[in-house]
């Protein structure tokens, strides 16, 4: 199988002894798109950075595109995996636009005409083309989340995995974003606080509070159910 | 991944703990002092010096080992006097047969030994300091020993940002290993000489981000009324056990220089 996530009895606690995930158990089948909402610090971002093995788990397994987390695998799911942080700022790194882009390709080894590539379809894709030699620090926060996601387009991942990534944006753009991501075909998981973006996006949607995912299904269903939503901190708009 | 930066402060109730900050801080000083004013040699004045730190280790509670472990550090620095055995004259220790002959000597030996050592047990007693006294108190130590407002002002801002710094530095790095992708087939990394520039930007960009993040800092001060200086509670004065530790200091410090010069 390909292109999967799977997650079992992951438990993980911080070094200053926070238990933040108490035995995570979490499916994403092939080309599904499912939401992860829940209240803030129930360990939906702490859940995310073990997707592409910054976070190692005390106990369980992560699973992802079917290989399994070991040190000797690391490069080949970070190319499998796109992992979108919260804050852009913590996603861009280098001087200009162009050089965060083309760093995952660069460092996959593709030759300059390949990275040339890439850079301008990935940029391309989230609409910012013109942005290709601006200061990566300069822009707004709308722009810089817009790149944050090319950089991670660029690598081609199977699997893409989003960590709030409407938080802040303004209706225009957070308007883009959602058409960017129905266009993206992939496998995806994304955390996120819009309801209504879940609601829009995402078929499937799983439910996280206190370190464990607590409910999973069809959105539809999980989000008609308002006493479940309001016992786990969340409200419909 | 993580950077474990954590406030090196050991709470504790010892008569060490107890002892007023002018005291702490001012002994201290007056020990790295003694230390660095013993001529080379003085094998006998170093010893004593260490078993002081040692008592002063036990009779706090932080322990001989805490201070063991973080003392190393010292090392590398001491180590620019790594030219000593080659240079200064005198009888020669042994000959290495490269060059033609280089010759290290005995006082060139014993300079750089002592070098060491003085170093190592200062930066010791540094790390005790250190561990028994709260940092905020540590810096009302100094100035209430007259080090300059400005100068106490930069070490409390770096110490405080430091460690907002290295969690910077640890999001950069997750950044960067998220997208360190290898694929089969292919050679991943590039080459050190393109590492070496993405990570000299990466540390440019740091450089960048702390600046304009000070400003806003400062704005947010200024929006608090801050002039330049800040107001502290008043503090109680030194108590006799205070003024008999400083007397027992001053007294064991000059007889160790007074013994060690004749």
């Amino acid at each position: 199988m390909h292109h999967t996530i799977e997650v079992k009895a992951l438990k993980f606690a911080y070094p200053d002894g926070r238990q933040a995930l108490c035995g995570v158990n979490l499916m994403v089948e092939p080309g599904r798109k499912m939401a992860l909402v829940g209240p803030n610090g129930a360990g939906k971002s702490t859940l995310l950075l073990h997707l592409n093995g910054i976070f190692k788990g005390q106990e369980g397994s992560v699973e992802v595109a079917g290989l399994s987390m070991d040190n000797g695998n690391l490069g080949q799911i970070r190319a499998a995996v796109g992992l979108v942080f919260q804050n852009p700022d913590d996603q861009l790194f280098s001087p200009t636009v162009f050089d965060d882009v083309a760093f995952g390709p660069l460092h996959m080894g593709l030759d300059e005409h390949e990275v040339h590539h890439r850079v301008e379809s990935a940029l391309k894709a989230v609409q910012m083309e013109s942005y290709i030699n601006r200061v990566s620090h300069h822009l707004s926060i709308g722009e810089k989340k817009r790149i944050a996601i090319a950089t991670v387009l660029s690598m081609s991942p199977e699997i893409l995995v989003l960590d709030e990534p409407t938080a802040g944006l303004d209706p225009r753009a957070r308007r883009n974003l959602i058409n960017l991501l129905r266009d993206l075909d992939m496998t995806m998981l994304v955390s996120s606080h819009d309801m209504a973006l879940v609601a829009e996006l995402f078929p499937l949607v799983a439910i996280m509070d206190g370190g464990q995912i607590v409910a999973e299904g069809e959105t539809a269903v999980l989000l008609a159910d308002k006493g479940l939503l309001e016992r786990h901190g969340l409200e419909m708009p | 991944m993580h950077i474990h930066l954590v406030d090196q402060y050991q709470a504790g109730s010892s008569i060490i703990h107890r002892r007023d900050p002018r005291i702490k801080v001012g002994l201290t000083l007056l020990f790295i002092l003694t230390a660095s004013l013993l001529p080379f040699g003085a094998f006998g004045a170093y010893a004593v010096l260490f078993a002081t730190v040692m008592a002063v280790a036990v009779v706090s509670g932080v322990g001989v080992s805490y201070v063991l472990k973080r003392s190393f550090i010292a090392l590398p620095f001491a180590l620019a006097a790594i030219t000593l055995p080659f240079t200064i004259p005198g009888e020669t220790l042994l000959t290495v047969p490269v060059f033609g002959g280089i010759i290290i000597t005995i006082e060139g030996t014993i300079r750089f030994a002592s070098i060491l050592i003085k170093s190592w047990i200062s930066v010791q007693m540094a790390i005790l300091m250190v561990a028994v006294t709260p940092f905020p108190d540590m810096l009302w130590g100094l100035r209430a020993l007259y080090i300059p407002q400005p100068l106490i002002s930069i070490i409390s801002f770096m110490y405080r940002y430091l460690f907002v710094l290295s969690d910077e530095v640890l999001r950069l790095l997750r950044a960067r290993a998220s997208r360190s992708a290898a694929v089969p087939g292919k050679r991943s990394g590039g080459t050190i000489l393109w590492r070496g520039k993405v990570a000299g930007r990466m540390a440019g960009s740091l450089m960048l981000r702390s600046f304009e993040r000070s400003e806003r800092i400062y704005n947010a001060m200024a929006s608090r009324g801050y002039q330049g200086k800040f107001r502290s509670f008043a503090r109680p004065s030194l108590n006799s056990t205070d003024y008999l530790f400083l007397m027992l200091g001053i007294m064991f410090f000059g007889s160790i220089l007074v013994v060690s010069f004749t």
